[in-house]
């Protein structure tokens, strides 16, 4: 390295500091500091750097402390040894990361939520990744006048989850148009894919549910998903959208129940996934009570900005440090 | 997290897995290193003890479905005791009490 500019630079900065007492270094050696690391001196390097300063600028160095300085460069080795590592990680790392957002963004693009309009109902629905990536699911489709709502969640984290997530959207998109009727044969069907192709520790949880205008009737089954909130105008009051059925992936040949509930002109139904509930906070976990709370607070708005409200306000409860991916959906009748 | 796996001394597979602290995605891994290989022994009989348990998340969730998993191939009996209300309301809600439930023929109780 005799001839970098570095080497030139640093004897020269050492030279003036070595010959005038009065000098002080700081910013300059700092600036230095900066110019080796960014050009990836090693701990090592430098050290070799300096004995061959010192060397070309004095002739009367003695022997003693010359081999103290080989002593510390070779001591300095395994350093610069770990460093090179600790360069190579953080390329890497800086690699991972860039793969990691392109994937992000394919996810993005696969999943976009998008809620059709919708003459009998307004519908709201929003979606948060903890991290990059997301292991929640939502599909919100009008179907020749019917409503089909699908909220479904990845139990597992990350990548996996994301890559889960991303077969489901596809076994959902390739089930026959006309089964759109049958909630139990959607969640059956979906149960036989999972169950085949996924890891034996994954299992995803899923409602899904179809709204049929005309005879005013919501048709619904769940596979363990958290349930979801119905809410009675004429009752001014909040019930569980209660469903009992196996998460999807933990046994094969599972049959699920259909229920169903009449709704009346004002009512309105939430669907969540349990990264709100199992959200905790400063005062332990969030409360399936704390949630109709926020959705009290936020139910006036239109269901595209109460979903964003309650969102929010989860959040903030959580000092807007998500620790799980979640899911909201709104429907106003 | 802390595993402790203690096997009885009568001479028969019975073990006893028991968590102290908390179950995530750092320290899952190590509990299916620990539980997995127990599940495969034909004719045991395992007991997830997670009374000193004090947090799990959805990948706490997985290793004890992969583990259910595994016992019913290897005619195992995995039962899981010391679940708190809301882990247990999770078991409920997502159907992973039925699977425990059907998994014990006889003795151990997913309840207490």
């Amino acid at each position: 390295m005799e001839d970098q500019p570095q080497l030139i630079a640093y004897r020269n900065l050492l030279m003036r500091y070595v010959s005038q007492d009065s000098y002080s270094m700081s910013e300059d050696s700092e600036l230095l500091s900066g110019a080796l690391r960014a050009r990836g001196v090693s701990p090592d390097d430098l050290v070799n750097m300096h004995i061959d300063v010192l060397k070309n600028v004095s002739s009367n160095l003695d022997n003693a402390t010359l081999r103290s300085l080989y002593f510390l460069s070779k001591i300095m080795e395994g350093y610069g040894s770990e460093y090179r590592e600790h360069q190579t990680l953080k390329n890497r790392q800086k690699q991972l990361d860039t793969e990691l957002d392109v994937a992000a963004e394919v996810q993005k693009a696969l999943l976009e939520g998008k809620v059709p309009a919708c003459s009998f109902a307004d519908i709201g629905a929003i979606s948060e990744p903890a991290k990059k990536m997301s292991g929640d699911y939502y599909r919100i489709v009008n179907d020749g006048g019917r409503l089909a709502v699908t909220i479904a969640d990845i139990v597992g984290k990350g990548i996996p989850a994301a890559m889960c997530m991303s077969m489901i959207k596809y076994a959902m998109d390739s089930l026959p148009e006309n089964s759109q009727g049958a909630p139990p044969f959607i969640l059956s069907s979906l149960n036989r894919v999972v169950e085949r192709n996924v890891d034996p520790s994954m299992f995803i949880t899923m409602f899904y549910g179809v709204y049929d205008p005309l005879s005013r009737v919501f048709s619904f089954a769940s596979a363990g998903h958290e349930p979801g909130f119905y809410y009675s105008a004429s009752k001014d009051q909040f019930e569980e959208l209660e469903a009992r059925g196996l998460s999807l992936g933990l046994a094969p040949g599972t049959r699920y129940k259909e229920y169903s509930r009449e709704i009346a002109k004002g009512d309105m139904l939430f669907l969540l996934t349990d990264g709100v509930t199992e959200a905790r906070t400063d005062n332990g976990f969030i409360e399936r009570k704390d949630i109709v709370d926020l959705i009290r607070q936020s139910m006036h708005l239109p269901a595209a900005k109460m979903v964003k409200q309650i969102i929010y306000e989860l959040k903030k409860m959580q000092h807007f440090n998500l620790h799980d991916d979640f899911t909201f959906i709104a429907m106003k009748f | 997290m802390n595993i402790s796996i203690q096997r009885e001394a009568n001479g028969e597979n019975l073990f006893l897995v028991a968590v102290e602290g908390e179950i995530d995605v750092f320290t899952a891994p190590e509990l299916k290193q620990g539980l997995l290989p127990l599940t495969e022994i034909i004719g045991s009989k395992l007991t997830l003890d997670l009374n000193e348990t004090k947090y799990m998340d959805s990948t706490a969730l997985g290793v004890i479905v992969a583990a259910l998993k595994s016992a019913s191939k290897h005619q195992c009996q995995f039962v899981v005791t010391g679940l708190t209300p809301r882990i247990k309301r999770l078991f409920e809600i997502t159907g992973l009490m039925d699977i425990l439930k059907r998994e014990q023929t006889n003795g151990g109780n997913a309840d207490d």
